[in-house]
């Protein structure tokens, strides 16, 4: 075997169930073969560790070609939330736990949580709107620091 | 598949240092596991979750997630992380002598 991965820190862009739970999938599964991890939440990727959103994640079902379903149909009302109670149903019995629990996990696991100082200006966010397992917001440039020595995954 | 001595006797693992067969594994070889996969000096709390993990192996046939060790082993997430740096899943099976689990959380 190669050299092994030491370190990685994953940023997570998108605020749909399908764009945040890889992220934590992967951050979670560095963390349990002793990898570090850090997570870097930009733009939508903020409702993951926004205390009023993060328990209402929903799986996009429009403009979601993989779900194989009429894009006209997943645009009625209710769609997307049944979707999602059926996927976290389906998580469940896997011991995938639920995004708010998922993201406390992954922090008790060592990982540092990191907010997007650019994309919680533009949002008219601020730090009492987060978890408080989110360590701090911060720039592109200290998380550039952050990453030193790692690898990168964007999501 | 290679074999190690633990205790005096010689048992065979996988590539990874874990047992190929949990039945072989006494206590008095836990010791000498931890050691070799750099987890140090095993205390109390170290046995409860070593303790766990055999006891869910011995009924599910398989070893406990993080998740599920931290919910019922009696040991939070966070102690587990303490007490087993490198992974406690991963670390406390190979101690312990049974399969590395496999799942993704």
């Amino acid at each position: 075997m190669t050299d092994k991965i030491g370190k990685i820190s994953i940023i997570v862009s998108k605020g749909s169930l399908e764009g945040i739970y890889p992220a934590l999938i992967m951050a979670n599964g560095a963390r349990a073969e002793g990898i570090e991890a850090n997570l870097f939440f930009t733009f939508f990727g903020l409702d993951a560790i926004h205390r009023a959103r993060h328990e209402h994640i929903k799986l996009a079902t429009v403009g979601n070609p993989g779900l194989h379903l009429a894009t006209w149909a997943g645009g009625l009302p209710g769609v997307s939330s049944v979707m999602t109670h059926y996927l976290a149903h389906k998580m469940e019995a896997l011991d995938i736990p639920p995004i708010p629990e998922f993201v406390e996990m992954i922090a008790d696991t060592g990982a540092g949580l990191y907010a997007c100082q650019a994309s919680v200006d533009l949002f008219g966010m601020e730090k009492a709107d987060f978890i408080e397992q989110v360590s701090g917001i911060i720039t592109v440039g200290e998380f550039y620091d952050l990453a030193a020595g790692g690898q990168i995954i964007f999501t | 598949m290679s074999t190690k001595v633990y205790a005096g006797t010689e048992v065979p693992v996988n590539e990874e240092g874990f047992f190929a067969d949990p039945a072989l594994w006494r206590e008095e070889m836990a010791p000498e596991i931890a050691a070799e996969a750099g987890a140090g000096e095993l205390g109390e709390r170290h046995w409860q979750v070593l303790k766990f993990v055999r006891a869910e192996f011995a009924e599910k046939g398989t070893g406990p997630t993080v998740r599920v060790l931290g919910k019922t082993s009696g040991v939070s997430v966070k102690e587990l992380y303490q007490l087993f740096p490198k992974g406690p899943a991963k670390l406390a099976a190979r101690i312990a002598g049974i399969p590395k689990p496999r799942g993704c959380i």
